[in-house]
C-alpha cells in the first residue's frame, strides 16, 4: 500500500508546515491557518463534488459562500424590533409581490397557448409587477433603513435571546445548515436554467449569479447593513475576556506557567477548530460514502460519458442539478462557518479571486475527484496563500539586496510583494495542470 | 417642439452617447472572446486581464511620451501608446500560447480544461499587472477634454439642456469603427482571414485543404491582442484605469459574446451594444427625459430609475439568462456544441 503511505505522508507534511508556522512565527497564525484551512477544505469538498464527481464547472463559489455568511447574520443576530414595526411587514409584502410577479410570468409563459397574446401578457405581468413591487418594497426599505442607521438600520435576525443574545452562541451553529439551505435554493434556481446547456454557459451563469449575490449584499442595507457590515455576531465558543476573568481558567494556565492572554486566544481558536473539524469529518464521511455508493458510480459514469449514461436511462440533467445543489450547499455551510469565525459579515471582502478561483486551485492541486485530495489541497493552498507574502518579501529583499536603499525599483518591488500571491497561485495552477494534472492525491 | 428637442438632447447626453461608447468597448472585448472561442474553442477567462495588461503597457508608454514632452495636441497622448500596448500584448499572448495553451491543443484536451488553464493565466496576469503598476486608479488622459461641452452646446443651440461630447468618447467610437472595419476586411478579403474562417467552421476540412493551423492560431492571438489592448486602453481612457475593474468587465463581455452568438463576430458587436444600451437605460433615472415628454400633470414624481447603478451586472446577467432560455445559440447563430 505505497499510495496510502504516500498520502498519509502528504497530510503529515502539511501538518508539519502548519506546526512549523506555530513554532517559527506564532501559534495564533498557525491556528488561523488551521481554522481557515478547515473551512477551505469544506469548500473544496463542495467544489470537488461538482467538478470531481460530475464535471460541472462552477465559478460562482464566492456567491454561495456569501449566502452562507448572510445566513449566519440572519439567524444569529437579534431582530431589530423598531425596524420590524416600521417597515418589516411592508418589505416582506414587497418581496412576496416580487415573487408572485415572477411566478405569474412563468405561468403565462408555460400555460398559455403560443402566440402574440402570450408574449404581451408575460411582458405586461412583468412590467406592472415590477412597478408595484418597487412601490411597496421601496417604501418599506426606506422605513427600515431610517431606524437608527448608525447602529442597526436593518431587520436583524432570528436570535430571540433578547439583551442576552450574545450568550445564545449556539444560534450561529444552527445557522450553518441554514446557510447550506439558502445556498442550495439559489443553486436550484441557477441550475434549473443553466444546466443542460454547454459547460461554458454554466460557468458564465454562475459567475453572473455570484456577482449579483455580492451586489445585493453590498447594497441592500435593510437585509444585512450592506457595506456598513454587521459585526459582533454571537460566538459558539467562550470569549477571551470571559476566560481571562474566570478563576478556573487562570488556575489552569498558571499550573503550566502560561500567559493568560495568549492562552485564552489559543483556547478560543482551538474551540473553533474542534467545531470545524467535526463538521469537516461529517461532510468528508458523507462524501466518501457517496463516492463509493451506486450513486457515486453513476455520477462518474455520467461525467466520463454523458451519452453512454443517458443511453443507460440515466436522467443526466436531473443528476447534474442534484449534485450542483449539494455542492453549492456545502459551500454555503462553509461560508456560514467562516462568518462565525470572523464574528462579522463584510460583504466587501467577498472577492472572486480570493474565493472562487482560490478554491479551484485547491481542488485541482489536491486532486480532482478525490475527497482526501480536496481536503489536502484546502490546507496546503491556504497555507501558501498566507505564507507567500512573507516568503515573497524575503525573496524580494534577496533580489534587491544589491541595490541602494532608496532605489525606486527596489522600493516598488518590495511594495508590490502583496500581489505575489495571485501570481504564485496562478503559476501553481498552471504547473500542476501541465505536469501533474491528476493532482497530489489522484482519483482511484 | 422645444420640449421634444430638449428631451432628445438629455437622452443623447446621458444615455445614447455613453451607451454607444460603452457598447464599442464591450464590442471590442467581446470580439476578442468570440474569436478565441471560434478558433481555439474555449472561453478565455483571462481576457479581462489581457485587456488590463494592454491598457497598462499603453499607460506606461503614455507616461514616457508625456515625460519626453511628446503630445498629440488636442488628442490624448495615449493614442501614441496604444500601438506599443498592442505589440506588448501580442508578444505576451504568443508567449503564453507557446508555453501554456499549445501543449493542451496538441493533446486535444477537453475545452473545459483549457478554461481552467485560462483561469490560471488570469491569476498570473492579474498579479503581474498589480505588481507592475500597482492596484490603484491611474489617470493618463490629456489633451482637450471635450469635443463639445454642455455650455458651448447651449450657447450654440439656445436649448435649455446641454450636450457634452467628450474627446475620449469620440475617440473610442471612431477607433472601434476603424478596428471593426479592418477586422472584417481582413476576415473576408485576405487569404489568411479566409483560412481563419475556414478553420473556425470546420477544423478537419481546413486542415485537409492544407491550412497551416499554427499560422491561424498565431494570427488569431495577434488580432486578439490588438482588440484587447485597444479595448482596455479605451476603457481606461474613457473611465479610469483600475486593475480589478477588468475582472468585473468579464461578465458583460461574455454576456455580449453569448447574446450575439459565441464564435460569431457580427454577433459580438451586436451583443456588445445590446448589453451596453440595456445597462445604461435601465440604470439611468429617466425622469429628466420624461419631464419634457409627458404633460405637466402626469410628470413622474420619482426618479424613474428602474434599477440602481450598483445592479448593472444584474442587467447583463438577466439578458444573458433570457437569451440562454429562449435562444441558446444567441441572436445571430453562433456555435452550440
Amino acid at each position: 500500500m505505497t499510495t496510502s503511505v504516500r498520502n498519509i505522508g502528504l497530510f503529515i507534511f502539511v501538518a508539519c508546515l502548519i506546526a512549523g508556522t506555530g513554532f517559527i512565527q506564532s501559534w495564533n497564525t498557525a491556528l488561523f491557518i488551521l481554522n481557515m484551512g478547515l473551512i477551505s477544505a469544506i469548500m473544496s469538498l463542495g467544489v470537488n463534488l461538482q467538478w470531481g464527481f460530475a464535471g460541472l464547472f462552477n465559478v460562482g463559489v464566492v456567491g454561495f459562500v456569501a449566502l452562507g455568511g448572510l445566513a449566519a447574520v440572519l439567524v444569529s443576530m437579534p431582530p431589530t424590533k423598531d425596524a420590524w414595526a416600521a417597515g418589516g411587514a411592508q418589505v416582506l409584502l414587497g418581496l412576496l409581490l416580487g415573487a408572485a410577479t415572477i411566478t405569474a410570468a412563468i405561468l403565462c409563459q408555460t400555460k398559455m397557448a403560443p402566440g402574440r397574446n402570450k408574449t404581451f401578457s408575460t411582458v405586461g405581468v412583468l412590467v406592472i409587477g415590477f412597478f408595484v413591487f418597487r412601490y411597496v418594497f421601496d417604501g418599506g426599505v426606506e422605513a427600515v433603513e431610517a431606524v437608527n442607521p448608525a447602529g442597526t438600520g436593518y431587520l436583524g435576525g432570528l436570535n430571540f435571546g433578547g439583551v442576552n443574545y450574545k450568550s445564545w452562541g449556539f444560534m450561529t451553529v444552527i445557522s450553518w445548515p441554514i446557510g447550506g439551505v439558502l445556498a442550495a435554493s439559489v443553486a436550484y434556481l441557477i441550475g434549473k436554467t443553466a444546466l443542460g446547456l454547454r459547460s461554458d454557459y454554466l460557468a458564465i451563469a454562475t459567475l453572473g449569479i455570484s456577482e449579483i449575490i455580492i451586489a445585493v449584499m453590498k447594497n441592500e442595507d435593510w437585509l444585512a447593513r450592506g457595506v456598513k457590515n454587521v459585526s459582533g455576531l454571537p460566538r459558539p465558543v467562550p470569549y477571551e475576556i470571559d476566560l481571562q476573568e474566570s478563576a478556573g481558567f487562570l488556575d489552569w494556565v498558571s499550573s503550566f506557567g502560561g500567559d493568560p492572554v495568549t492562552t485564552s486566544s489559543i483556547v478560543v481558536k482551538l474551540g473553533y477548530a474542534g467545531l470545524f473539524a467535526f463538521v469537516l469529518v461529517i461532510i468528508l464521511t458523507l462524501a466518501q460514502l457517496a463516492l463509493a455508493s451506486p450513486w457515486g458510480r453513476m455520477m462518474r459514469a455520467i461525467r466520463d460519458n454523458e451519452y453512454a449514461a443517458g443511453a443507460m436511462g440515466k436522467n443526466i440533467t436531473a443528476r447534474h442539478l442534484q449534485v450542483f445543489i449539494l455542492g453549492s450547499a456545502i459551500c454555503g455551510v462553509a461560508g456560514a462557518m467562516m462568518t462565525t469565525l470572523d464574528s462579522q459579515l463584510t460583504p466587501g471582502s467577498y472577492q472572486p479571486l480570493r474565493f472562487t478561483f482560490l478554491i479551484w486551485v485547491m481542488v485541482i492541486v489536491g486532486g480532482s475527484g478525490n475527497n482526501f485530495g480536496s481536503v489536502l489541497g484546502g490546507f496546503l493552498i491556504f497555507f501558501l496563500w498566507v505564507q507567500v507574502e512573507p516568503f515573497g518579501a524575503m525573496l524580494m529583499q534577496g533580489i534587491t539586496a544589491g541595490m541602494a536603499e532608496d532605489n525606486a525599483l527596489r522600493i516598488h518591488l518590495i511594495d508590490s510583494v502583496a500581489h505575489m500571491r495571485l501570481l504564485t497561485m496562478g503559476l501553481i495552477l498552471i504547473l500542476v495542470l501541465r505536469f501533474a494534472p491528476r493532482g497530489l492525491i489522484p482519483e482511484k | 417642439m422645444l420640449d421634444i428637442l430638449n428631451s432628445i438632447v438629455v437622452l443623447s447626453n446621458y444615455v445614447l452617447i455613453p451607451a454607444i461608447t460603452y457598447g464599442s468597448q464591450l464590442a471590442l472585448g467581446a470580439l476578442g472572446v468570440t474569436l478565441i472561442y471560434g478558433i481555439l474553442r474555449f472561453s478565455n477567462f483571462a481576457h479581462g486581464d489581457t485587456m488590463a495588461f494592454g491598457a497598462m503597457v499603453t499607460i506606461l508608454f503614455t507616461w514616457l511620451f508625456q515625460s519626453w514632452g511628446i503630445t498629440l495636441g488636442p488628442l490624448p497622448t495615449a493614442l501614441l501608446g496604444i500601438p506599443f500596448g498592442i505589440l506588448a500584448t501580442a508578444a505576451l499572448l504568443l508567449l503564453i500560447d507557446k508555453f501554456v495553451y499549445q501543449f493542451y491543443r496538441r493533446q486535444k484536451a477537453a475545452p473545459v480544461i483549457l478554461v481552467i488553464v485560462s483561469m490560471g493565466v488570469m491569476f498570473v496576469l492579474n498579479g503581474l499587472v498589480r505588481i507592475i503598476i500597482g492596484p490603484n486608479e491611474q489617470r493618463f488622459s490629456d489633451g482637450e477634454r471635450f469635443i463639445i461641452s454642455a455650455k458651448e452646446f447651449k450657447l450654440l443651440t439656445g436649448l435649455k439642456e446641454g450636450l457634452a461630447f467628450k474627446t475620449t468618447q469620440g475617440i473610442t467610437i471612431i477607433t472601434a469603427i476603424i478596428l471593426v472595419v479592418a477586422l472584417f476586411w481582413f476576415l473576408n478579403r485576405t487569404r489568411t482571414g479566409k483560412s481563419m474562417r475556414a478553420f473556425s467552421d470546420n477544423e478537419d476540412l481546413a486542415l485537409l485543404s492544407g491550412i497551416n493551423p499554427d499560422k491561424v492560431v498565431m494570427v488569431t492571438w495577434i488580432i486578439v491582442a490588438a482588440l484587447a489592448a485597444t479595448a482596455g486602453a479605451l476603457y481606461g481612457l474613457d473611465k479610469s484605469f483600475k486593475p480589478f475593474i477588468f475582472l468585473q468587465l468579464l461578465l458583460p463581455i461574455f454576456a455580449a459574446a453569448i447574446v450575439g452568438g459565441l464564435g460569431n463576430p457580427i454577433g459580438a458587436i451586436a451583443g456588445g451594444f445590446v448589453i451596453a444600451f440595456s445597462e445604461v437605460v435601465i440604470t439611468y433615472p429617466l425622469k429628466k427625459v420624461l419631464k419634457y415628454l409627458m404633460p405637466e400633470n402626469l410628470e413622474p414624481t420619482g426618479l424613474v430609475q428602474l434599477l440602481s447603478t450598483d445592479y448593472k451586472f444584474a442587467v447583463s446577467f438577466t439578458i444573458l439568462l433570457i437569451v440562454l432560455l429562449f435562444r441558446p445559440t444567441g441572436l445571430f447563430k453562433g456555435k452550440s456544441i
